[in-house]
């Protein structure tokens, strides 16, 4: 079994599309949506939300002001500015150390565990999928990429799946870490913009530091050829497999409007031709 | 002021709008790069650096020679960043929170405080404008104490034009948290508006007014229009998509300087951000 993750660096450069448009060609395959912070692959597979689980965080620091004796020993060992003068906690501000917790003389700090988020198992129109929504406003999305992989590869070993297609988060931080790890291959999804290949340039190097062998595509790659065609020659330079450029395609947006991949809509396209190519080269380097 | 430009969803138009709003008020403006993980700004403005600091969290490293191995530090961690072996033990630097709790516990003066790079943060300027941007160093997963460092770079006497990284989680808050206005960018596809209301309530909870620019009209559909009047969202500015736009933006031009027709509906957007915070 496999797993092909899909990253970009940049945010809005076609992952989630192609990912999607991906799980409409593949056969026997699992989805999962590591984009937890901002899920979009459920607009586009419809799942069922047929079983759904909390996912609980870290602990949070209530301070009883029953028990407390505003002694101040919680606000000088916080790191994190997060209670006032006023022994209030700032909800947001608090990164659940539980050091106030363990240090307050009266015991008077409880730390109840959060409900950060959910996580789904469901049945969607393209396969089966397992996604999350982390809670607004949330920390731990590195956790949570790590919990909802880890289910995924239970499901695709237990019903025997050859692939796992993850759609990651953008960026290079604490998510993006969590949904690489393990993985057979990444795809980078970039486009032909000074930004798409600033950004595609650092998530190369996060997966070359992790040792997952890397491949790029281009999206809209028409808008820029120059930059393309610098994106052609560091993929060279770096070693990562040039797996095919999509053209600009609104007919895209359009399928994405109707809740459709663009392999899927009825309209004839170029960019599905384009993705069903750079598909054939992906499952070659994968196998 | 503080203004930052957020957007849910990546891609819409952040940098494009954050910068060309700082370029449009010229000297008035300091632009501030949050989205350390991936940094775009500096493309677009090319600053000239003047100041290139390390930025560091507080690890702990242990003294072999002075842990009686009384475990309060393994106790304390709720990151698992310290683990004791029989009479061996093990810090990992990378898991760490920087809390503090290991330091406070430890009866011996075993745990010494040690450093992790975070990234760098650098200082310039491009023209008239002021430029800070945090660059996450790449294989590190916590962006929220960079992010914290850049914010503490903001000058009171200026427009500081906060560039927020996409998403909803920490890193977001982190960013915007303390801004006197959330100016969104959003595009009218449904992956736009869903994040772009993943991003409102997160930043609700911060309680920050809140404006929205939406980017690339023409495309899409039109649900991002009803769902501003329903949720009584002003739309400050709309930029049609426009392939001049798009290639502008693709080699590293600033749309109101190549186009600049496009100066006074920044300058105008600014106004619009001051009228709608002071409501």
């Amino acid at each position: 079994m496999k797993e092909l993750v899909i990253l970009s660096g940049k945010g809005g450069t076609g992952k989630t599309s192609v990912t999607a448009a991906f799980a409409a060609i593949a056969e026997n395959k699992i989805l999962c949506d590591a984009d937890v912070d901002a899920a979009d692959l459920h607009l586009l597979a419809d799942p069922d939300f047929n079983e759904s689980f909390d996912f609980m965080g870290g602990g949070l620091a209530v301070i009883d002001p029953k028990k407390c004796s505003q002694c101040g020993r919680c606000v000088e060992v916080c790191r994190f500015d997060a209670i006032d003068a006023e022994f209030q906690v700032d909800e947001i501000a608090c990164e659940g150390c539980g050091v106030c917790v363990d240090l307050c003389p009266e015991a008077a700090i409880d730390f109840p565990p959060q409900k950060c988020g959910e996580w789904f198992i469901s049945n969607s129109r393209l396969g089966r999928m397992v996604h999350a929504r982390l809670g607004i406003a949330q920390e731990n999305s590195g956790k949570l990429v790590a919990l909802i992989r880890n289910q995924a590869r239970m499901i695709a070993e237990e019903k025997k799946m050859d692939l796992i297609l993850t759609d990651g988060p953008p960026g290079v931080g604490c998510p993006v870490i969590a949904s690489l790890g393990g993985a057979s291959r990444i795809l980078i999804v970039s486009e032909p913009t000074v930004s798409g290949i600033h950004d595609m340039k650092r998530v190369a190097e996060l997966a070359r530091h992790f040792k997952i062998p890397a491949m790029v595509c281009v999206n809209k790659f028409d808008l820029n050829m120059d930059q393309t065609q610098a994106i052609k020659d560091l993929a060279k330079l770096n070693q990562i497999d040039f797996v095919g450029v999509i053209p600009f395609d609104p007919v895209v947006t359009e399928a994405m409007v109707n809740g459709k991949t663009v392999v899927e809509y009825e309209k004839p396209s170029e960019a599905a031709p384009a993705i069903r190519g750079i598909w054939d080269e992906v499952i070659k380097k994968l196998d | 002021m503080i203004i930052s430009v957020a957007s849910g969803k990546g891609g819409t138009g952040k940098t494009t709008v954050a910068v060309s709003l700082a370029f449009s008020l010229g000297s008035q403006a300091q632009f501030l790069d949050c989205d350390v993980e991936e940094p775009n700004g500096h493309l677009f403005l090319k600053p000239d650096i003047s100041v290139s600091e390390k930025v560091w969290a507080t690890v702990p490293e242990m003294d072999e020679d002075k842990c009686v191995f009384c475990k309060k530090c393994v106790d304390i961690c709720r990151f698992n960043a310290i683990a004791m072996a029989g009479e061996t033990t093990l810090v990992f630097p990378e898991l760490c929170h920087s809390c503090g709790g290991c330091f406070e516990v430890c009866p011996e003066n075993a745990v010494r405080e040690s450093r992790r790079e975070l990234g760098i943060l650098e200082r310039g300027r491009s023209g008239e404008i002021d430029f800070v941007h945090g660059r996450l160093r790449v294989g590190e997963a916590m962006a929220p104490p960079l992010i914290k460092k850049v914010r503490s770079c903001v000058d009171d006497r200026k427009i500081a034009i906060i560039d927020a990284p996409p998403g909803t989680s920490c890193p977001v808050i982190a960013a915007v948290k303390g801004s006197d206005f959330a100016l969104m960018v959003s595009e009218p596809t449904p992956f736009g508006l869903h994040d772009l209301k993943l991003g409102v309530e997160a930043i609700r909870v911060l309680g920050i007014p809140i404006g929205l620019v939406i980017n690339r009209t023409g495309i899409g559909n039109d649900d991002i229009w009803a769902y501003a009047k329903d949720q009584d969202i002003p739309i400050l500015l709309e930029i049609p998509f426009q392939r001049k736009i798009a290639e502008v933006y693709s080699r590293g031009g600033i749309v109101p300087e190549e186009m600049p027709e496009w100066n006074e509906s920044f300058i105008e957007l600014y106004k619009k951000i001051q009228e709608t915070a002071q409501k």
